[in-house]
């Protein structure tokens, strides 16, 4: 299991990137209490009896990891929402892309903690599978922001020196710091 | 704090530039990569990472290349991570939590001295190919 739901969130979207998707839309609406996911993706998709696979832990993609029978991600993440009486989707077809949604009870004595959102969201920003990926993040009755993945591209002109990771860093956390603040 | 706008992140990155693109000869080939499958995420490799971040900023390393991987296959000793500095053997190191990550940036990509304690290496090539590696 994993600590927080950063920590799921960001094994969830990389699914998608791994999934060969070139856009894929991630938006976070935290109300009281629940907290709702949703993950859309463009990727290649899975057919309903991989979808019901997809949950079983003993079973991973074929040829993503050699020679091992484990998949956690999804297994993980469906436990999870399960121990804290939230809600979890997923929806998917081949060669159309996957959508998976999921919300977590924030009241719930059995939810993990939100945990550092915004450095979870800069690692998938830097993600070397990422594409397009916009991220919409918002406060039920309170303010929002949006992260587009190819507008930073442009400021920053790459995501994989020590230097661009630590600006992205302080600009993803100045984004999330404001939203508590307004 | 304030919301950051792009334009203050835009010149935020242009002042950064000139030093970026002075040190880019001298460090371009150090490398960091992250094992962030769900075995490293589960171990904390996010915190790993942030912590490799916050080091190499404290340096002022602002042009080592970090990136991410899936798992290396070293479940057992997450969070793994693996170092490359031209003219030092490729390392994997394993068990690196946040205090590890500052020391390897100091030692290994600073001092050019390995972290003997947390070095792990992949499976030997005879074990996991059936050929013997050859």
């Amino acid at each position: 299991m994993h600590i927080s739901l950063s920590d799921y969130l960001m094994d969830i979207v990389q699914n998608s990137f791994e999934a060969g998707a070139s856009h894929v839309a991630l938006t976070i609406e935290e109300g009281e209490p629940m907290m709702v996911c949703t993950v859309t993706d463009d990727g290649k998709g899975m057919d309903d009896d991989t979808m019901k696979r997809a949950l079983d832990p003993f079973y991973s993609e074929e040829g993503k990891h050699r020679g091992r029978r484990f998949g956690l991600g999804l297994p993980f993440l469906h436990q999870a929402v399960d121990a804290c009486n939230g809600e979890f989707s997923l929806r998917s077809q081949v060669g159309e892309g996957t959508t998976v949604r999921f919300s977590f009870d924030m009241e719930n004595i059995d939810s993990p903690p939100i945990g550092d959102l915004a450095f979870a969201l800069c690692t998938l920003l830097a993600h070397p599978k990422a594409e397009e990926f916009v991220v919409t993040r918002s406060i039920e009755g309170g303010s929002s922001y949006t992260l587009d993945r190819k507008e930073l591209l442009d400021v920053l002109g790459e995501f994989e020196s020590s230097g661009s990771l630590s600006l992205l860093r302080q600009y993803v956390t100045s984004q999330e710091a404001g939203l508590h603040a307004e | 704090m304030a919301k950051m706008t792009l334009e203050e992140l835009r010149s935020l990155r242009e002042r950064v530039q000139g030093d970026i693109q002075k040190r880019d000869i001298e460090g371009k080939d150090r490398r960091i990569i992250i094992g962030m499958g769900t075995c490293g995420i589960a171990a904390g490799a996010k915190d790993t990472l942030d912590a490799f971040l916050a080091a190499l900023d404290e340096h002022k390393l602002t042009n080592i290349s970090v990136t991410q991987t899936g798992c290396m296959g070293l479940c057992y000793v997450e969070p793994t991570i693996e170092v490359i500095v031209p003219g030092m053997p490729n390392v994997i190191y394993g068990k690196v939590d946040k205090k590890t990550a500052k020391k390897i940036v100091e030692e290994h990509l600073m001092a050019g001295r390995l972290v003997t304690d947390h070095i792990f290496d992949r499976p030997a090539a005879d074990i996991i190919k059936k050929d013997g590696g050859k």
